[in-house]
């Protein structure tokens, strides 16, 4: 009984919260309007909208990559410096791919085990297991350049899984690949975020791939960059290309047009 | 697939310019004949190999003097140059006070300061490596300093996410992402420490035992030996060569598997 209760307690503590969290930028001009919002555990989060709609600036505050001007940001219910301290890890996937260049695949996805002072031979071996999850235990042995764009993006979210993260945040990282290596890419993700209990936060521009992909999707408006609306996904998870395929798919990408629209108009300076 | 032997590139490397430098020998043999060109004026390359035949042993010592110059000044060149580098990227301020001084060895002619060098430096060899190092220096200095600073910048923010120290960041990011520049740096540092420690030669004279490549051209030029002047000049012509290669491989062995500088272009 304890022990259950206990769980569900942990459960319910939010991976991240934001407590009326804003950015305000060196030059005066207001990136993030206050936002409050809590990711739970497990949940797939979409953020959504035009440009200039603070979803990148959100994305970073959650990353810790920038301080919120006012207001707060928690992570576990703790501040950032205790990430990574009690096994509950976080870890990026940027537009780029950003691997080194110099360094062969499996090396690359080894970099923050390394960094962290992980033992090598054991290092050694999860990034094999990485790999193999990504579905690239061939190419461990080859340079970058040698792999294509998409082949790339796996190497990199092979480096982020390596280290076990709990939540996983991602800036548009499939944006400049082809729509079938995307839906592809997307599919994988999907079932691993699944199989894990990932949490992610994931940007896109794509209205298609973040109904695929969320439990939540947020979506946001400009002038100045604000939380606009939310819209829940309820589809069981994990899903696949049946679920692009079905009329529920298309039914709830159009509503999601809708409100992006509506979205785009609140956008416009007045 | 095996490609006609013209078509691979070891052939179009190495024979190629091989055989336009046969063609070229071939014809300075044959006008020199034809026109009968006395060889105190002009030697045929056959008198060349002859005066080399006849001097080998002489030739040979000044070249591993002139040799010993330009390797000690190309490896003090480089260690000082990258020790450099290393102090302008840790802090602005330290590049900001020390660059001009190393603009002002760069842009002052090593002919001019030679003799005040090897005034002021009583052993002969220590002063030619010294006119020889300051001329190789800067393209290290300034080649490995524009390297450690031009880090992707994702990279070095996934860096910074990571928590990487300033020695992990060094070591896994700065280094790797400086190797190409340096190496370039290399490249034209082998070549000017060569450069360095003739002319030092040229300009310490005839003086001292150790008597390099440049001292055998003067001894050729006041006797009017001329083939042996062309013999010395063609062992530092070849020792040019042969270090310019060595860095090529190096290049070659460092990058040739990321970078592309060293690639061979894809067909």
């Amino acid at each position: 009984m304890f022990d259950q209760a206990f769980t569900e307690a942990a459960i319910a503590t939010p991976v991240v919260e934001l407590l009326s969290a804003d950015k305000v930028f060196a030059n005066g001009t207001r990136g993030l309007a206050p936002v409050d919002l809590a990711i739970q555990p497990g949940e797939f989060v979409c953020l959504i909208g035009p440009s200039g709609c603070g979803k990148s600036t959100l994305l970073k505050l959650i990353a810790n990559l920038i301080e919120p001007s006012d207001g707060r940001v928690q992570w576990w219910r703790g501040d950032f410096s205790k990430v990574g301290m009690d096994g509950r890890k976080l870890a990026f996937v940027f537009q780029d791919p950003t691997l080194m260049p110099w360094a062969k695949v499996d090396t690359n996805v080894r970099l923050p085990l390394d960094l962290a002072g992980v033992p090598k031979a054991e290092a050694q071996a999860r990034a094999a297991a990485a790999l193999e999850n990504v579905g690239l235990a061939a190419a461990a042995r080859r340079y970058p350049r040698q792999l294509s764009g998409g082949m790339r993006m796996r190497v990199s979210i092979a480096r982020a899984l390596v280290t076990e993260p709990d939540l996983l945040l991602m800036d548009e990282p499939f944006g400049a690949l082809d729509e079938f290596t995307r839906n592809k890419l997307d599919e994988d993700l999907v079932r691993l975020c699944h199989e894990r209990g990932l949490t992610n936060v994931f940007v896109t521009h794509s209205i298609y791939e973040a109904v695929f992909l969320s439990t939540r999707i947020i979506v946001m408006a400009a002038n100045p960059g604000r939380v606009f609306a939310e819209f829940v996904v309820d589809e069981p998870m994990p899903r696949d290309e049946n679920f692009r395929r079905s009329d529920r798919f298309a039914a709830l990408c159009r509503e999601m047009s809708a409100l992006l629209s509506d979205a785009s108009l609140a956008s416009v300076v007045s | 697939m095996k490609r006609p032997l013209i078509e691979r590139p070891w052939f179009s490397r190495v024979m190629a310019p091989i055989g336009v430098g046969m063609l070229l020998l071939f014809f300075w043999q044959h006008l020199c004949t034809v026109y009968a060109i006395p060889k105190y004026l002009f030697p045929r390359p056959t008198d060349v190999a002859f005066a080399f035949a006849e001097n080998w042993r002489p030739l040979l010592g000044s070249l591993v003097s002139t040799l010993y110059v330009t390797m000690m000044a190309f490896g003090l060149a480089v260690l000082l140059g990258t020790f450099t580098a290393f102090l302008f990227v840790q802090s602005r301020l330290v590049e900001l006070s020390l660059l001009p001084y190393a603009v002002l060895l760069q842009v002052t002619p090593i002919a001019a300061v030679a003799p005040l060098i090897i005034i002021l430096v009583k052993d002969t060899t220590t002063a030619l490596t010294l006119c020889a190092t300051v001329i190789a220096i800067f393209p290290i200095i300034s080649n490995t300093t524009i390297g450690l600073r031009t880090v992707d910048p994702g990279l070095a923010a996934y860096f910074r996410m990571n928590k990487a120290g300033r020695w992990e960041t060094l070591w896994r990011l700065r280094i790797p992402s400086a190797l190409p520049f340096f190496l370039a740096g290399l490249r034209i540092s082998s070549g000017l420490a060569l450069v360095g420690a003739v002319v030092a030669e040229f300009i310490a004279g005839t003086g001292g035992t150790s008597a390099g490549l440049a001292y055998q051209i003067m001894q050729a030029s006041f006797q009017l030996d001329i083939p042996q002047m062309f013999a010395a000049l063609f062992l530092i012509t070849i020792t040019g060569v042969v270090l310019f290669a060595l860095m090529v491989w190096l290049q070659q062995a460092l990058l040739g598997q990321w970078h592309e500088s060293a690639m061979e272009a894809e067909r």
